[in-house]
């Protein structure tokens, strides 16, 4: 089932027309509302008329997170103040918060999105939604939130948190549909069977996980356990929030991004170089038809490659491989790319529960070698050497898996990595780089 | 008829297990029994304390990762194989040891062992059963 299938089956000819009718209009807009294009197009020498076709989106600056940051809080917006009507923001743990604003017609839009998004994960209007998205400037509550209610369907706002009564409403409430994190998933799995309740007798049928990378492992883990279907969802709030894009139960084969709205492009994030259609790099995203805020090439970090292949369930929109990490935090040791995330995620998958870590990276002669500090938790500390000694050789076996990387695991006391403003510091990098 | 014993995670690096005595000693707790194990890396303390609910209290608040277990303390004969009797009669039942270590006492003419089994309740059972003395906790604590 598709919910706009006006749009989501536009043949790629019409929806290249239609992007570029919308990014002459939003280059347009910037350039004379947001002082920040201005100044940067005039220094680069591009006028609005210069964009003539899709191709010449390359020739116009990237837009970075310091961007925002720079501008914060309002700067960017294209739209006077008086027309937003809703601000979210990002935490702002690593630096400033980035701030995004919404016009009427953005929150529509948005809503339409994430209908569309609903319906691509094989929900409709008689699924019952368990929200538990955090509700608030974070944008994952409210997005999942609006689309439900567009969608028709029922909402359960629970948001995150108060795992026991979540578990106790997921069995009441027998909702149908699930969205939170996927490492919250497993928490809720976890609850669950503590208090003797088995997620495969719940009627819940499909799970959209997003907001953090996760492994193809979690993701089976989480099916076999809770006996569903789980849907990745993409989104992040500089671009508008959960619904950028989003898998399709049909294919369950990559994430179709909502092509109409958002301009893709994927770039070697070293030179800023265009990557052709299928290579793996950076994710840059133009938004078409934000109104409030809309961004020129924004830089999103996240590492993935996309596919023009046309899906079988019908829709038109290229199709994003799910996140497996980001430019700003990839390693390479020993020519193996490595990110953090994926090690938080053998982390996850292993113990189940999220324990702070810590890579660090030497050089010995010409050999890399990389130590997986990894603090112990109540929870699977145990008083038996071998159990605990078990654990290390667990997630050393578990690392060179999937990364193909031998690493040393140590375990470490609890506040045993040193935190900077709350955040653990992941990556101590020892190497000097000749 | 068990015993809470305490486990404790340090690293393995100097002054830790002094900060765990230091932190017990402050706060008036005292160490009754105790067994180390150690890797390269890290090592796991047990306790056998006066008082289980402070010790884990005050080592939580000083950043400790704190376990429970349930072990068993049985007075040992103080014969040539003793402890045989034990460990021969426990073994023919297939409960397995996974550590033990012993009990510090001032008087008494029996030795007191602290067992971890892979099967505690049977393990109770069969000891009881064979007659053997079994130290309840609350003896031992203030023991």
């Amino acid at each position: 089932m598709i919910y706009d299938v006006e749009h989501e089956t536009l043949p790629r000819e019409d929806l290249e027309k239609l992007q570029l009718t919308r990014l002459k209009s939003l280059v347009e807009r910037v350039y004379h509302n947001v002082p920040f294009y201005k100044k940067k197009l005039n220094e680069m020498g591009i006028l609005p008329s210069d964009v003539k076709s899709l191709d010449d989106l390359k020739n116009l600056p990237f837009t970075e997170k310091q961007d925002l940051r720079d501008n914060y809080p309002f700067g960017m917006f294209a739209v006077p103040k008086e027309n937003v009507v809703r601000i979210h923001a990002s935490s702002g743990t690593t630096g400033k918060a980035t701030v995004v604003g919404y016009t009427k017609r953005d929150i529509k839009n948005w809503a339409g999105l994430m209908a569309r998004s609903f319906m691509s994960a094989g929900a409709s209007s008689l699924d019952t939604v368990h929200n538990a998205y955090g509700y608030g400037l974070f944008t994952g509550g409210l997005g999942v939130h609006y689309g439900a209610e567009e969608l028709g369907a029922t909402i359960v706002p629970i948001s995150g948190g108060g795992t026991r009564r979540q578990v106790l409403l997921l069995r009441d409430f027998a909702p149908s549909v699930i969205c939170c994190t996927p490492s919250y998933m497993l928490v809720l799995i976890e609850a669950a069977e503590a208090a003797g309740i088995d997620f495969k007798s719940l009627p819940l049928r499909v799970g959209i996980f997003g907001a953090e990378p996760w492994s193809e492992e979690m993701k089976r883990d989480i099916e076999k356990r809770a006996g569903i279907t789980t849907i990745d969802i993409y989104g992040l709030s500089e671009i508008m929030g959960p619904g950028v894009g989003i898998g399709c139960h049909e294919a369950q084969d990559g994430l179709h991004i909502f092509e109409d709205h958002f301009l893709p492009e994927i770039i070697d994030p070293e030179t800023g170089e265009v990557l052709p259609p299928g290579e793996k790099g950076e994710l840059v995203i133009t938004t078409l038809t934000k109104e409030a805020q809309p961004l020129i090439r924004y830089r999103t970090r996240d590492i993935t490659r996309l596919n023009y292949v046309p899906c079988k369930c019908g829709r038109t929109h290229v199709r994003m491989e799910r996140v497996t990490g980001r430019s700003d935090d990839m390693l390479i040791i020993r020519g193996v790319n490595v990110f953090p995330s994926q090690i938080e995620s053998i982390l996850l998958e292993t113990e189940g529960t999220a324990p702070h870590y810590q890579l660090i990276i030497e050089r010995h002669g010409n050999m890399d070698t990389m130590e997986v500090r990894v603090e112990v938790d109540e929870r699977f500390f145990s008083d038996e050497i071998k159990a605990m000694q078990a654990v290390e050789k667990k997630i050393q076996r578990n690392i060179k898996e999937f990364l193909g990387v031998t690493t040393k695991v140590t375990l470490v006391e609890p506040m045993g990595i040193e935190r900077s403003v709350g955040k653990a510091q992941r990556i101590i990098d020892k190497r000097e780089i000749k | 008829m068990k015993v809470d014993q305490i486990s404790i995670f340090l690293e393995n690096r100097a002054g830790r297990l002094g900060e765990v005595t230091r932190v017990l000693a402050e706060s008036g707790v005292n160490i009754r029994a105790l067994s180390l194990a150690d890797t390269s890396d890290f090592g796991i303390l047990r306790l056998i304390v006066s008082d289980f609910d402070k010790a884990k209290a005050v080592l939580k608040e000083n950043g400790f990762t704190v376990g429970r277990t349930t072990v068993v303390a049985v007075e040992v004969p103080d014969t040539p194989g003793g402890l045989h009797s034990i460990l021969g009669m426990l073994s023919e039942n297939s409960v397995n040891v996974e550590y033990m270590y012993a009990f510090v006492q001032q008087s008494g003419k029996n030795a007191i062992m602290i067992f971890r089994f892979d099967r505690t309740d049977q393990a109770i059972k069969l000891l009881s059963e064979a007659d053997f003395t079994i130290v309840p906790g609350a003896e031992l604590y203030k023991m």
